[in-house]
Protein backbone atom coordinates (compact mmCIF):
# COMPACT_ATOMS: atom_id res chain seq x y z
CA UNK A 1 0.00 0.00 0.00
CA UNK A 2 2.77 2.35 0.75
CA UNK A 3 4.91 1.40 -2.12
CA UNK A 4 1.76 1.99 -4.34
CA UNK A 5 1.14 5.70 -2.42
CA UNK A 6 5.14 6.66 -2.22
CA UNK A 7 6.78 4.83 -4.70
CA UNK A 8 5.94 6.60 -7.74
CA UNK A 9 7.58 9.89 -5.69
CA UNK A 10 10.38 8.42 -4.55
CA UNK A 11 11.61 6.26 -7.65
CA UNK A 12 10.42 9.24 -10.40
CA UNK A 13 11.74 12.75 -10.22
CA UNK A 14 9.22 13.80 -13.03
CA UNK A 15 6.76 12.27 -10.65
CA UNK A 16 8.03 14.91 -7.69
CA UNK A 17 8.04 17.77 -9.28
CA UNK A 18 4.76 17.17 -10.61
CA UNK A 19 3.49 16.77 -7.55
CA UNK A 20 5.64 20.29 -6.59
CA UNK A 21 4.38 21.85 -9.24
CA UNK A 22 0.38 20.70 -7.96
CA UNK A 23 1.03 22.00 -4.78
CA UNK A 24 2.36 25.53 -5.95
CA UNK A 25 -1.03 25.67 -8.15
CA UNK A 26 -3.06 24.23 -5.46
CA UNK A 27 -1.64 26.95 -2.81
CA UNK A 28 -1.82 29.95 -5.34
CA UNK A 29 -5.00 29.11 -7.70
CA UNK A 30 -7.26 27.76 -4.73
CA UNK A 31 -7.69 31.26 -2.84
CA UNK A 32 -8.13 32.83 -5.64
CA UNK A 33 -10.92 30.60 -6.55
CA UNK A 34 -13.04 30.57 -3.58
CA UNK A 35 -13.19 34.34 -4.37
CA UNK A 36 -14.18 33.68 -7.79
CA UNK A 37 -17.11 31.43 -6.37
CA UNK A 38 -18.34 33.88 -3.53
CA UNK A 39 -18.49 36.51 -6.10
CA UNK A 40 -20.16 34.52 -8.70
CA UNK A 41 -17.79 34.53 -11.18
CA UNK A 42 -16.33 31.20 -11.51
CA UNK A 43 -17.74 31.15 -15.15
CA UNK A 44 -15.21 34.46 -15.61
CA UNK A 45 -13.03 32.47 -14.78
CA UNK A 46 -13.49 29.71 -17.05
CA UNK A 47 -13.73 32.40 -19.80
CA UNK A 48 -10.80 33.89 -18.53
CA UNK A 49 -8.75 30.60 -18.61
CA UNK A 50 -9.67 30.44 -22.61
CA UNK A 51 -8.88 33.89 -23.07
CA UNK A 52 -5.09 33.05 -22.46
CA UNK A 53 -4.77 30.60 -25.31
CA UNK A 54 -4.04 33.04 -28.15
CA UNK A 55 -1.30 34.80 -25.93
CA UNK A 56 0.38 31.69 -24.98
CA UNK A 57 0.08 30.45 -28.48
CA UNK A 58 1.71 33.80 -29.90
CA UNK A 59 4.29 33.00 -27.36
CA UNK A 60 4.57 29.86 -28.57
CA UNK A 61 4.98 30.90 -32.19
CA UNK A 62 7.49 33.30 -31.15
CA UNK A 63 9.83 31.02 -28.85
CA UNK A 64 8.83 27.55 -29.22
CA UNK A 65 7.58 25.60 -25.49
CA UNK A 66 9.45 28.34 -23.55
CA UNK A 67 7.75 28.83 -20.20
CA UNK A 68 8.11 32.24 -20.01
CA UNK A 69 7.63 33.41 -23.49
CA UNK A 70 3.74 31.63 -23.26
CA UNK A 71 3.75 33.38 -19.73
CA UNK A 72 3.95 36.46 -20.77
CA UNK A 73 1.56 36.34 -23.67
CA UNK A 74 -0.75 34.48 -21.72
CA UNK A 75 -0.72 37.37 -18.91
CA UNK A 76 -1.36 39.90 -21.77
CA UNK A 77 -4.06 38.20 -23.54
CA UNK A 78 -6.23 37.00 -20.20
CA UNK A 79 -5.95 40.87 -18.49
CA UNK A 80 -6.75 42.38 -22.01
CA UNK A 81 -10.17 39.77 -22.32
CA UNK A 82 -10.72 40.77 -18.93
CA UNK A 83 -10.73 44.16 -19.38
CA UNK A 84 -12.36 44.76 -22.56
CA UNK A 85 -15.00 42.29 -21.30
CA UNK A 86 -15.69 44.79 -18.68
CA UNK A 87 -15.22 47.72 -21.05
CA UNK A 88 -17.94 46.14 -23.67
CA UNK A 89 -20.51 46.04 -20.38
CA UNK A 90 -20.13 49.27 -19.30
CA UNK A 91 -20.41 50.91 -22.67
CA UNK A 92 -22.50 48.80 -24.77
CA UNK A 93 -26.18 47.02 -23.77
CA UNK A 94 -24.37 43.54 -23.68
CA UNK A 95 -24.29 42.14 -20.09
CA UNK A 96 -20.88 40.89 -19.00
CA UNK A 97 -21.43 37.29 -19.22
CA UNK A 98 -22.33 37.41 -22.83
CA UNK A 99 -19.55 39.58 -23.57
CA UNK A 100 -17.01 37.40 -21.83
CA UNK A 101 -18.51 34.43 -23.32
CA UNK A 102 -17.94 36.65 -27.15
CA UNK A 103 -14.80 37.09 -26.18
CA UNK A 104 -13.70 33.75 -25.12
CA UNK A 105 -14.37 32.08 -27.63
CA UNK A 106 -13.11 34.39 -29.93
CA UNK A 107 -9.30 33.38 -28.03
CA UNK A 108 -10.36 29.74 -28.23
CA UNK A 109 -10.27 29.52 -31.76
CA UNK A 110 -7.86 31.64 -32.53
CA UNK A 111 -5.31 30.12 -30.19
CA UNK A 112 -6.46 26.92 -32.08
CA UNK A 113 -5.56 28.27 -34.82
CA UNK A 114 -2.20 29.66 -34.36
CA UNK A 115 -0.77 26.94 -32.56
CA UNK A 116 -1.89 24.63 -35.72
CA UNK A 117 0.03 27.18 -38.20
CA UNK A 118 3.15 26.10 -36.74
CA UNK A 119 2.63 23.10 -33.99
CA UNK A 120 1.72 19.42 -34.22
CA UNK A 121 -1.28 17.73 -32.35
CA UNK A 122 0.99 17.14 -29.88
CA UNK A 123 1.68 20.93 -29.09
CA UNK A 124 -1.53 21.71 -29.17
CA UNK A 125 -3.19 18.64 -26.68
CA UNK A 126 -0.10 20.31 -24.71
CA UNK A 127 -1.70 23.52 -24.58
CA UNK A 128 -4.67 22.79 -23.64
CA UNK A 129 -4.26 19.49 -21.29
CA UNK A 130 -1.19 20.64 -20.00
CA UNK A 131 2.00 18.81 -19.20
CA UNK A 132 2.17 18.31 -15.61
CA UNK A 133 4.41 15.50 -16.01
CA UNK A 134 7.08 17.45 -18.14
CA UNK A 135 7.15 20.48 -15.66
CA UNK A 136 11.34 21.92 -15.83
CA UNK A 137 13.02 24.01 -13.48
CA UNK A 138 12.16 27.05 -15.06
CA UNK A 139 8.22 26.36 -14.98
CA UNK A 140 8.05 24.69 -11.34
CA UNK A 141 10.20 28.10 -10.22
CA UNK A 142 7.40 30.24 -12.24
CA UNK A 143 4.80 28.04 -10.59
CA UNK A 144 6.63 28.34 -7.00
CA UNK A 145 6.79 32.50 -7.59
CA UNK A 146 3.10 32.84 -8.95
CA UNK A 147 1.79 31.04 -5.73
CA UNK A 148 4.43 33.39 -3.41
CA UNK A 149 3.02 36.61 -5.21
CA UNK A 150 -0.43 35.29 -5.26
CA UNK A 151 -0.60 34.17 -1.50
CA UNK A 152 1.58 37.30 -0.38
CA UNK A 153 -1.02 39.78 -2.74
CA UNK A 154 -3.75 38.22 -1.32
CA UNK A 155 -3.55 38.59 1.86
CA UNK A 156 -2.48 42.06 1.34
CA UNK A 157 -5.86 42.86 -0.34
CA UNK A 158 -7.43 40.68 2.08
CA UNK A 159 -9.53 43.23 3.94
CA UNK A 160 -11.02 45.21 0.37
CA UNK A 161 -11.00 42.69 -1.55
CA UNK A 162 -13.86 40.92 1.28
CA UNK A 163 -16.21 44.23 1.42
CA UNK A 164 -16.02 44.74 -2.31
CA UNK A 165 -17.66 40.66 -2.62
CA UNK A 166 -19.91 41.61 0.48
CA UNK A 167 -20.57 45.00 0.66
CA UNK A 168 -19.37 47.38 -2.22
CA UNK A 169 -21.22 50.26 -1.60
CA UNK A 170 -19.89 50.51 1.88
CA UNK A 171 -16.21 50.46 0.59
CA UNK A 172 -16.57 52.86 -1.96
CA UNK A 173 -17.96 55.36 0.82
CA UNK A 174 -14.96 54.87 3.20
CA UNK A 175 -12.13 53.76 0.82
CA UNK A 176 -11.01 54.67 -2.83
CA UNK A 177 -9.43 51.24 -3.22
CA UNK A 178 -12.12 49.61 -5.11
CA UNK A 179 -11.45 50.13 -8.50
CA UNK A 180 -7.70 49.10 -7.48
CA UNK A 181 -9.21 45.91 -5.47
CA UNK A 182 -11.05 44.71 -8.62
CA UNK A 183 -8.66 45.18 -10.63
CA UNK A 184 -5.73 43.52 -8.66
CA UNK A 185 -8.03 40.52 -8.18
CA UNK A 186 -8.45 40.03 -11.55
CA UNK A 187 -4.60 40.40 -12.49
CA UNK A 188 -4.38 37.67 -9.75
CA UNK A 189 -7.15 35.43 -11.44
CA UNK A 190 -4.78 35.84 -14.63
CA UNK A 191 -1.87 35.08 -13.34
CA UNK A 192 -3.35 31.69 -11.60
CA UNK A 193 -4.84 30.62 -14.88
CA UNK A 194 -1.40 31.21 -16.54
CA UNK A 195 0.37 28.98 -13.99
CA UNK A 196 -2.49 26.68 -13.87
CA UNK A 197 -1.82 26.77 -17.59
CA UNK A 198 1.75 24.99 -17.56
CA UNK A 199 1.00 22.32 -15.27
CA UNK A 200 -2.99 21.54 -16.24
CA UNK A 201 -3.38 22.95 -19.69
CA UNK A 202 -6.11 26.17 -20.64
CA UNK A 203 -9.06 23.56 -20.15
CA UNK A 204 -7.82 21.95 -16.96
CA UNK A 205 -6.59 25.00 -14.95
CA UNK A 206 -9.21 26.74 -13.63
CA UNK A 207 -10.66 22.99 -12.50
CA UNK A 208 -8.41 23.14 -10.06
CA UNK A 209 -9.45 26.85 -9.10
CA UNK A 210 -13.16 26.45 -8.57
CA UNK A 211 -14.03 22.57 -7.87
CA UNK A 212 -11.98 22.63 -4.57
CA UNK A 213 -13.53 25.91 -3.79
CA UNK A 214 -17.00 24.86 -4.63
CA UNK A 215 -16.63 21.59 -2.15
CA UNK A 216 -15.23 23.48 0.64
CA UNK A 217 -18.08 25.50 0.30
CA UNK A 218 -19.98 22.16 1.88
CA UNK A 219 -18.00 22.18 4.55
CA UNK A 220 -16.93 25.38 6.19
CA UNK A 221 -18.52 28.74 6.61
CA UNK A 222 -15.72 31.12 6.65
CA UNK A 223 -13.81 32.47 4.11
CA UNK A 224 -10.60 31.82 5.91
CA UNK A 225 -11.50 27.83 6.61
CA UNK A 226 -12.83 27.45 3.04
CA UNK A 227 -9.81 29.04 1.57
CA UNK A 228 -7.78 25.97 3.94
CA UNK A 229 -10.38 23.01 3.27
CA UNK A 230 -9.83 24.27 -0.61
CA UNK A 231 -6.45 24.60 -0.54
CA UNK A 232 -6.60 20.97 1.25
CA UNK A 233 -8.36 19.42 -1.19
CA UNK A 234 -6.57 20.75 -4.27
CA UNK A 235 -3.43 19.19 -2.58
CA UNK A 236 -5.59 15.95 -2.24
CA UNK A 237 -7.08 15.77 -5.29
CA UNK A 238 -3.70 16.53 -7.15
CA UNK A 239 -2.02 13.75 -4.75
CA UNK A 240 -4.47 11.00 -6.15
CA UNK A 241 -4.65 12.31 -9.52
CA UNK A 242 -1.09 11.99 -10.11
CA UNK A 243 -0.94 8.67 -8.56
CA UNK A 244 -3.78 7.33 -10.12
CA UNK A 245 -2.15 8.62 -13.75
CA UNK A 246 0.62 6.86 -12.59
CA UNK A 247 -1.10 3.55 -11.67
CA UNK A 248 -3.45 3.21 -14.93
CA UNK A 249 -1.57 5.32 -17.64
CA UNK A 250 -4.54 7.65 -17.21
CA UNK A 251 -3.64 11.28 -18.19
CA UNK A 252 -2.84 13.26 -15.07
CA UNK A 253 -4.37 16.56 -15.60
CA UNK A 254 -7.68 15.31 -16.76
CA UNK A 255 -7.37 13.09 -13.72
CA UNK A 256 -6.50 15.60 -11.21
CA UNK A 257 -9.54 17.40 -11.81
CA UNK A 258 -11.64 14.22 -11.96
CA UNK A 259 -10.46 13.50 -8.13
CA UNK A 260 -11.36 16.89 -7.54
CA UNK A 261 -15.18 16.77 -9.64
CA UNK A 262 -15.49 13.48 -6.86
CA UNK A 263 -14.34 15.33 -4.00
CA UNK A 264 -16.81 18.38 -4.77
CA UNK A 265 -20.19 15.47 -5.50
CA UNK A 266 -19.12 13.95 -2.56
CA UNK A 267 -19.39 17.15 -0.60
CA UNK A 268 -22.56 18.35 -2.55
CA UNK A 269 -24.50 15.00 -1.08
CA UNK A 270 -23.02 14.56 2.11
CA UNK A 271 -21.64 18.36 3.69
CA UNK A 272 -23.03 19.55 6.50
CA UNK A 273 -23.26 22.94 4.90
CA UNK A 274 -25.96 22.94 2.94
CA UNK A 275 -25.56 19.07 1.22
CA UNK A 276 -28.55 16.99 0.30
CA UNK A 277 -28.80 14.91 2.65
CA UNK A 278 -28.43 17.21 5.61
CA UNK A 279 -31.18 19.20 4.40
CA UNK A 280 -33.23 16.04 3.19
CA UNK A 281 -32.79 14.29 6.52
CA UNK A 282 -34.75 15.00 10.22
CA UNK A 283 -32.36 17.28 12.37
CA UNK A 284 -30.95 20.25 12.85
CA UNK A 285 -31.06 22.79 9.51
CA UNK A 286 -27.75 23.36 8.75
CA UNK A 287 -26.54 27.15 7.96
CA UNK A 288 -25.77 27.04 4.61
CA UNK B 1 -28.90 80.63 9.68
CA UNK B 2 -26.76 77.49 10.65
CA UNK B 3 -23.86 76.34 8.60
CA UNK B 4 -24.22 74.31 5.74
CA UNK B 5 -22.78 70.35 5.80
CA UNK B 6 -23.59 70.51 2.58
CA UNK B 7 -24.43 72.52 -0.30
CA UNK B 8 -25.84 71.04 -3.73
CA UNK B 9 -25.00 73.29 -6.98
CA UNK B 10 -26.37 72.47 -9.95
CA UNK B 11 -25.37 68.97 -9.16
CA UNK B 12 -26.09 66.66 -12.02
CA UNK B 13 -25.42 62.72 -11.36
CA UNK B 14 -26.06 59.56 -13.68
CA UNK B 15 -25.15 56.57 -15.34
CA UNK B 16 -24.01 55.95 -18.72
CA UNK B 17 -24.45 59.68 -19.52
CA UNK B 18 -28.03 59.32 -18.44
CA UNK B 19 -29.09 62.02 -15.36
CA UNK B 20 -30.17 60.68 -12.85
CA UNK B 21 -30.60 63.46 -10.52
CA UNK B 22 -30.76 66.82 -12.41
CA UNK B 23 -29.34 69.89 -11.70
CA UNK B 24 -29.69 69.88 -8.23
CA UNK B 25 -29.59 72.95 -5.90
CA UNK B 26 -29.94 72.62 -2.08
CA UNK B 27 -28.78 73.53 1.10
CA UNK B 28 -28.67 71.38 4.34
CA UNK B 29 -27.58 72.56 7.81
CA UNK B 30 -25.62 71.04 9.49
CA UNK B 31 -27.14 69.35 12.46
CA UNK B 32 -30.13 68.91 10.53
CA UNK B 33 -32.94 65.83 10.53
CA UNK B 34 -33.60 65.64 6.70
CA UNK B 35 -35.81 62.65 4.82
CA UNK B 36 -35.00 62.20 0.93
CA UNK B 37 -38.63 61.80 -0.40
CA UNK B 38 -39.95 61.10 -4.08
CA UNK B 39 -41.27 58.48 -6.46
CA UNK B 40 -39.44 55.43 -7.41
CA UNK B 41 -36.07 56.16 -10.33
CA UNK B 42 -36.38 60.28 -8.55
CA UNK B 43 -33.03 59.53 -7.88
CA UNK B 44 -32.98 59.46 -4.00
CA UNK B 45 -30.11 56.62 -4.09
CA UNK B 46 -28.37 58.25 -6.69
CA UNK B 47 -28.43 61.37 -5.09
CA UNK B 48 -26.57 59.76 -1.73
CA UNK B 49 -23.92 57.46 -3.52
CA UNK B 50 -22.87 60.97 -5.36
CA UNK B 51 -22.22 61.89 -1.64
CA UNK B 52 -20.53 58.81 -0.73
CA UNK B 53 -17.94 59.48 -3.46
CA UNK B 54 -18.68 56.31 -5.79
CA UNK B 55 -20.73 58.18 -8.09
CA UNK B 56 -18.84 61.15 -9.79
CA UNK B 57 -21.11 64.14 -10.77
CA UNK B 58 -21.84 64.59 -14.27
CA UNK B 59 -21.98 68.25 -14.15
CA UNK B 60 -22.30 70.71 -10.52
CA UNK B 61 -20.69 70.20 -7.22
CA UNK B 62 -21.06 69.40 -3.68
CA UNK B 63 -19.44 70.94 -1.07
CA UNK B 64 -19.00 69.61 1.92
CA UNK B 65 -18.22 72.16 3.83
CA UNK B 66 -15.25 70.78 5.83
CA UNK B 67 -16.38 67.34 5.80
CA UNK B 68 -13.84 64.47 4.60
CA UNK B 69 -14.66 60.96 3.96
CA UNK B 70 -13.76 60.11 7.23
CA UNK B 71 -16.50 62.40 8.85
CA UNK B 72 -19.31 60.50 6.30
CA UNK B 73 -21.34 57.22 7.41
CA UNK B 74 -23.34 55.50 4.80
CA UNK B 75 -26.05 52.66 4.87
CA UNK B 76 -26.42 50.94 1.91
CA UNK B 77 -29.49 49.24 0.80
CA UNK B 78 -29.59 45.64 1.98
CA UNK B 79 -30.22 44.54 -1.63
CA UNK B 80 -26.73 46.02 -2.38
CA UNK B 81 -25.32 43.85 0.23
CA UNK B 82 -24.20 40.19 -0.62
CA UNK B 83 -25.78 38.13 2.54
CA UNK B 84 -24.81 35.17 1.28
CA UNK B 85 -20.96 35.98 1.42
CA UNK B 86 -19.46 33.58 4.70
CA UNK B 87 -19.44 36.82 6.97
CA UNK B 88 -20.49 37.07 10.63
CA UNK B 89 -22.21 40.04 12.73
CA UNK B 90 -18.24 40.57 14.46
CA UNK B 91 -17.08 40.85 10.92
CA UNK B 92 -19.06 43.34 9.59
CA UNK B 93 -19.35 45.78 12.48
CA UNK B 94 -15.59 46.09 12.66
CA UNK B 95 -15.77 46.99 9.46
CA UNK B 96 -17.12 50.36 11.00
CA UNK B 97 -13.89 51.11 12.18
CA UNK B 98 -12.16 51.26 8.33
CA UNK B 99 -10.61 54.62 9.48
CA UNK B 100 -8.86 53.14 12.13
CA UNK B 101 -7.48 50.18 11.16
CA UNK B 102 -7.71 50.61 7.32
CA UNK B 103 -6.08 48.15 4.74
CA UNK B 104 -3.88 46.40 7.25
CA UNK B 105 -4.14 47.29 11.09
CA UNK B 106 -5.50 45.10 13.46
CA UNK B 107 -8.74 45.35 16.43
CA UNK B 108 -7.04 46.05 19.66
CA UNK B 109 -8.66 45.48 22.56
CA UNK B 110 -10.04 48.90 22.92
CA UNK B 111 -11.29 48.61 19.42
CA UNK B 112 -12.95 45.24 20.47
CA UNK B 113 -14.97 46.59 23.45
CA UNK B 114 -16.24 49.41 21.08
CA UNK B 115 -17.52 46.34 18.77
CA UNK B 116 -18.86 44.89 21.47
CA UNK B 117 -20.74 47.62 23.05
CA UNK B 118 -22.32 48.63 19.63
CA UNK B 119 -23.86 44.85 18.97
CA UNK B 120 -25.21 45.64 22.71
CA UNK B 121 -26.11 48.98 21.67
CA UNK B 122 -28.25 47.40 18.92
CA UNK B 123 -30.21 44.31 20.70
CA UNK B 124 -27.99 42.14 19.26
CA UNK B 125 -25.68 40.58 22.24
CA UNK B 126 -24.60 37.14 21.42
CA UNK B 127 -25.49 37.42 18.04
CA UNK B 128 -21.54 38.42 17.10
CA UNK B 129 -20.64 34.50 15.74
CA UNK B 130 -23.73 34.61 13.72
CA UNK B 131 -23.40 34.40 9.46
CA UNK B 132 -24.90 37.75 7.99
CA UNK B 133 -26.73 35.55 5.63
CA UNK B 134 -28.57 34.12 8.91
CA UNK B 135 -30.02 37.31 10.32
CA UNK B 136 -33.70 38.39 9.38
CA UNK B 137 -34.17 42.08 7.85
CA UNK B 138 -34.98 43.75 11.08
CA UNK B 139 -31.61 42.01 12.59
CA UNK B 140 -29.15 42.69 9.62
CA UNK B 141 -30.61 46.68 9.90
CA UNK B 142 -29.60 46.33 13.35
CA UNK B 143 -26.16 45.39 12.27
CA UNK B 144 -25.55 48.27 9.69
CA UNK B 145 -26.65 50.13 12.49
CA UNK B 146 -24.15 49.11 14.48
CA UNK B 147 -21.22 49.66 11.96
CA UNK B 148 -22.85 53.01 11.84
CA UNK B 149 -22.58 53.40 15.58
CA UNK B 150 -18.81 52.83 15.08
CA UNK B 151 -17.83 55.12 12.56
CA UNK B 152 -18.93 58.10 14.93
CA UNK B 153 -19.36 60.10 11.45
CA UNK B 154 -20.94 63.84 11.60
CA UNK B 155 -22.92 63.44 8.38
CA UNK B 156 -24.95 60.29 8.13
CA UNK B 157 -26.28 58.71 4.84
CA UNK B 158 -29.30 56.62 5.00
CA UNK B 159 -30.51 54.78 1.60
CA UNK B 160 -34.39 53.46 3.03
CA UNK B 161 -33.09 52.37 6.76
CA UNK B 162 -36.72 50.93 7.63
CA UNK B 163 -37.16 48.93 4.13
CA UNK B 164 -39.12 45.24 5.23
CA UNK B 165 -38.30 45.63 9.18
CA UNK B 166 -40.83 45.49 11.90
CA UNK B 167 -42.52 48.51 14.12
CA UNK B 168 -40.34 47.42 16.96
CA UNK B 169 -37.37 47.34 15.00
CA UNK B 170 -37.82 50.79 13.27
CA UNK B 171 -38.42 52.27 16.89
CA UNK B 172 -35.11 51.43 18.30
CA UNK B 173 -33.34 52.64 14.67
CA UNK B 174 -35.34 55.88 15.08
CA UNK B 175 -34.34 56.49 18.23
CA UNK B 176 -31.07 55.83 17.59
CA UNK B 177 -31.67 58.32 14.68
CA UNK B 178 -33.11 61.04 17.28
CA UNK B 179 -29.71 60.59 19.29
CA UNK B 180 -27.57 61.42 16.59
CA UNK B 181 -29.48 64.29 15.87
CA UNK B 182 -29.29 65.39 19.43
CA UNK B 183 -25.96 65.34 19.12
CA UNK B 184 -25.79 67.65 16.24
CA UNK B 185 -24.89 64.83 13.92
CA UNK B 186 -26.44 66.09 10.05
CA UNK B 187 -28.87 62.69 9.09
CA UNK B 188 -30.33 62.83 5.69
CA UNK B 189 -32.74 59.62 4.96
CA UNK B 190 -34.13 58.06 1.78
CA UNK B 191 -37.61 57.22 3.26
CA UNK B 192 -40.91 56.06 1.59
CA UNK B 193 -42.67 55.84 5.06
CA UNK B 194 -44.48 59.30 4.56
CA UNK B 195 -45.58 58.91 8.19
CA UNK B 196 -42.75 57.86 9.12
CA UNK B 197 -41.13 61.42 7.68
CA UNK B 198 -44.25 63.46 8.88
CA UNK B 199 -43.57 61.91 12.54
CA UNK B 200 -39.82 61.88 12.89
CA UNK B 201 -38.23 64.21 10.28
CA UNK B 202 -38.25 68.02 10.77
CA UNK B 203 -36.55 68.55 7.02
CA UNK B 204 -37.86 66.64 3.89
CA UNK B 205 -35.90 67.42 0.37
CA UNK B 206 -38.46 66.13 -1.85
CA UNK B 207 -36.93 65.05 -5.81
CA UNK B 208 -37.85 63.91 -8.81
CA UNK B 209 -34.78 64.13 -10.62
CA UNK B 210 -34.42 67.78 -9.56
CA UNK B 211 -35.91 69.76 -6.87
CA UNK B 212 -39.73 69.64 -6.57
CA UNK B 213 -39.30 71.56 -3.07
CA UNK B 214 -36.96 71.89 0.47
CA UNK B 215 -37.57 72.68 3.84
CA UNK B 216 -40.04 72.18 6.76
CA UNK B 217 -41.42 69.20 6.42
CA UNK B 218 -44.95 70.44 7.10
CA UNK B 219 -44.72 72.56 3.76
CA UNK B 220 -43.04 69.95 1.58
CA UNK B 221 -45.00 66.99 2.20
CA UNK B 222 -48.32 68.41 0.57
CA UNK B 223 -50.49 66.76 -2.02
CA UNK B 224 -49.83 69.14 -4.26
CA UNK B 225 -45.69 68.40 -4.18
CA UNK B 226 -46.61 64.94 -4.54
CA UNK B 227 -48.62 64.99 -7.48
CA UNK B 228 -46.13 67.66 -8.74
CA UNK B 229 -43.45 65.21 -8.10
CA UNK B 230 -45.30 62.13 -10.01
CA UNK B 231 -45.51 64.05 -13.35
CA UNK B 232 -41.73 65.36 -13.21
CA UNK B 233 -40.43 61.79 -12.84
CA UNK B 234 -42.37 60.73 -15.47
CA UNK B 235 -41.68 63.75 -17.89
CA UNK B 236 -38.15 62.35 -17.25
CA UNK B 237 -39.07 58.55 -18.70
CA UNK B 238 -40.10 60.71 -21.94
CA UNK B 239 -37.62 62.96 -24.27
CA UNK B 240 -34.45 64.02 -22.63
CA UNK B 241 -35.22 67.58 -23.22
CA UNK B 242 -38.90 67.72 -20.77
CA UNK B 243 -36.76 66.08 -18.15
CA UNK B 244 -36.66 68.89 -14.93
CA UNK B 245 -39.65 70.45 -16.04
CA UNK B 246 -42.50 70.82 -13.53
CA UNK B 247 -45.92 69.74 -14.88
CA UNK B 248 -47.55 72.38 -12.69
Amino acid sequence: MIEALAGPFVEFGFMRRALMGCIAVSVGATPIGVFLMLRRMSLTGDAMAHAILPGAAVGYLVSGLSVWAMTIGGLIAGMAVALLAGFVTRVTALKEDASLAAFYLISLALGVLIVSTRGSNVDLMHVLFGTVLALDDSALVLLCAIASVSVVTLALILRPLVLECADPQFLRSVSGASAATHFVFLGLAVLNLVGGFHALGTLMAVGIMILPAAAARFWVGGIGGLMAVAVGIAILSSLAGLLLSYHYSLPSGPAIILVAGIVYAVSLIVGPQGGILPRILPGRPSEA
Amino acid sequence: MMDAALSFENLTLGYDRRPAVNGLDARIAEGSLTAIVGPNGAGKSTLLKGLTGSLPPMAGAVAFGGLSREDIAYLPQQSEIDRSFPLSVLDLVSMGLWHRIGLFGSLRAADRRRVAEAIAAVGLEGFERRAVGTLSGGQMQRVLFARLLLQDARLVLLDEPFAAIDTRTMADLLAIIHRWHGEGRTVLAVLHDFEAVKAHFPETLMLARTLVDHGPTKRVMTAENHFRARQMCEACDGPPHTCGRSAA
